[in-house]
């Protein structure tokens, strides 16, 4: 068995760029550098033609057409743009807004931001896989609320929410309805008129399409979306997002999209089975190995394990060779661990030993066998030195031990 | 983050991996940290009573590869030191031998506390001639 080292198996933090993606990107970068909004000369007009077929690409994807998608730097910019855009249009309205514990830091900040200045948020829990309920949505909007805003996966755990019955509860009482998706388009079909989305936050660069860009839907009618703007100038992007567009980031969102719509079938089979195939080595040689995030409803290529008595950032030393990543608190500048895992009510001490893997298109059968082995090895390694394991093994309950915390 | 050669070194090949029984009057140990904060170290000290030499260390730790070469380290350092030697030894040194980033501090910290923690049940043992005792748990 060969396999080529290091192997990436963090896809939920970045793709890499598919070489199709880059190829389509390349000449706008030389040849075709046309600025999209001059109008009066070749360059330029070539410019705008690649940048609307972008939007056909990236709209086809989600269901949506090409006017409702608006370019942006990326999703973090999508979700303020989002959220922000919608509480200050609609202040008249209400100043109430739904969103979950376990969202992405780029909807929780933003939701916080507008506390400060006024806005009421909830925050709905979530049960012990990481889902909230549509019933639990419905029950939390009042006449001042004005925004919905749950993601369609989430990028630690992989759980899937009932994006589609959310949505049908906010179209019910006449409030808007945003859904980061993020972790999801390109992966599992998403199609906003089914799910009755009136806004959409989509990345480049989880999708194999390059950093740097993204794009955010906004339905045009049933309802029409208006948001205020974040960055005010030549009034491009229908004038919701100022600035140039980075045209050929924008070529590559749209051709990875494009890829995406495609390939999206099968590759989602794919990745699935090489999730299971990882899983069930590492849960067939390892005990005590919990799931973190639903069982079944979950991203195809994300599997998030806790490893009980190992340190997540110990385990990933002992696999240096597999890029990985972990919610526990040594890998964070915060000390804190993963707030998504402590909110399904993991203990703190499994939230510790837990490790994200991402499973992305250029994944390979001989890679998810070499890193189930090297998990196998890693884990046993650092249980023959656990203190944890050991008393765990001579019976002791270490819920009842006196343990000093620091 | 990078580790240091040193810190992977011992987190590879930790040295004086293992449990003493703490049935021995003449173990201690030092149980330090908590579950919940990602760090738990245990070492054990054995001594000569006669001479107060610590002539074996064993530890194991549940914690980063930071916390677990600081305990290895430990147990290196503390093996033929007398009990006041051992009690002499700070984390700054521990710190300063496998280059640990500030984040990384506390690490050392918890190492200290557990050299401090087994002398403490060991003497503490010695002096009732208790026949088993639970380890002291202290914190950082």
């Amino acid at each position: 068995m060969s396999v080529k080292l290091p192997i990436y198996m963090d896809n939920n933090a970045t793709t890499r760029c598919d070489p199709r993606v880059v190829e389509a990107m390349l000449p706008y970068f030389t040849e075709k550098f046309g600025n999209a909004a001059s109008r009066s000369h070749p360059f330029g007009w070539e410019a705008e033609e690649a940048v609307e077929e972008a939007r056909e690409q990236v709209g086809r994807l989600i269901g949506a057409t090409a006017k409702e998608i608006i370019f942006t730097s990326g999703a973090t910019e999508s979700n303020n743009l989002a959220i922000k855009g919608v509480a200050s249009m609609y202040r008249k309205k209400g100043n109430h807004i739904i969103t979950a514990v376990t969202e992405h830091k780029a909807v929780i900040d933003p939701c916080k931001r507008l506390e400060r200045d006024g806005y009421q948020v909830t925050f709905l829990p979530v049960d012990r896989h990481g889902q909230v309920s549509p019933d639990q949505v419905a029950a939390a909007i009042t006449d001042k609320t004005i925004l919905v805003s749950i993601m369609a996966a989430n990028n630690e755990i992989g759980t899937l929410q009932p994006i589609a019955g959310i949505g049908k509860a906010c179209k019910e009482r006449g409030v808007l309805f945003h859904c980061d998706a993020v972790q999801t388009v390109g992966k599992v079909p998403v199609d906003v008129e089914e799910m009755k989305i009136d806004l959409l936050s989509l990345s480049g660069h989880k999708i194999y399409g390059p950093k740097g860009v993204g794009a955010l839907y906004v339905r045009r009618k049933d309802p029409r979306v208006r948001l205020d703007p974040l960055i005010d100038g030549g009034g491009h992007e229908r004038g919701m997002r100022s600035g140039t567009l980075a045209v050929p980031l924008i070529v590559g969102l749209g051709a990875a999209c494009d890829l995406c719509r495609r390939e999206m079938t099968e590759e989602s089979q794919r990745t699935m089975r090489l999730r299971e195939r990882l899983r069930k080595a590492i849960m067939d040689q390892l005990d005590e190995t919990y799931i973190n995030g639903h069982p079944a409803e979950r991203l195809p290529g994300n599997i998030n394990l806790s490893f009980a008595y190992v340190e997540g950032e110990a385990l990933m030393m002992g696999i240096k060779d597999v890029a990985v990543s972990s919610g526990s608190a040594c890998t964070s500048a915060s000390l804190e661990p993963s707030y998504v895992l402590r909110a399904l009510g993991v203990g703190d001490e499994l939230a510790h030993s837990s490790i994200r893997f991402g499973i992305g298109r250029f994944n390979t059968e001989e890679e998810v066998d070499f890193v189930a082995d090297q998990v196998i090895k890693a884990v046993n390694h650092l249980r023959d030195m656990s203190p944890l394991y050991e008393m765990a093994k001579e019976g002791i309950d270490l819920k009842t031990v006196q343990w000093a915390s620091h | 983050m990078a580790y240091s050669n040193k810190v992977l070194d011992h987190y590879t090949n930790p040295r004086n991996v293992g449990s003493f029984s703490q049935a021995n009057p003449n173990v201690g140990t030092g149980l330090v940290g908590a579950p919940e904060c990602g760090d738990v170290l245990k070492l054990q000290i054995l001594v000569n009573p006669e001479t107060g030499v610590i002539e074996d260390a064993k530890f194991k730790t549940f914690g980063c590869g930071s916390a677990i070469a600081s305990s290895s380290l430990a147990t290196e350092w503390i093996k033929g030191k007398t009990i006041d030697e051992a009690m002499a030894i700070k984390n700054t040194a521990i710190v300063e031998e496998l280059a640990l980033p500030p984040v990384k501090v506390h690490c050392s910290v918890l190492a200290e506390d557990a050299i401090k923690a087994a002398i403490r049940n060991y003497q503490e043992k010695q002096s009732t001639e208790s026949e088993k005792r639970e380890p002291a748990a202290v914190g950082a």
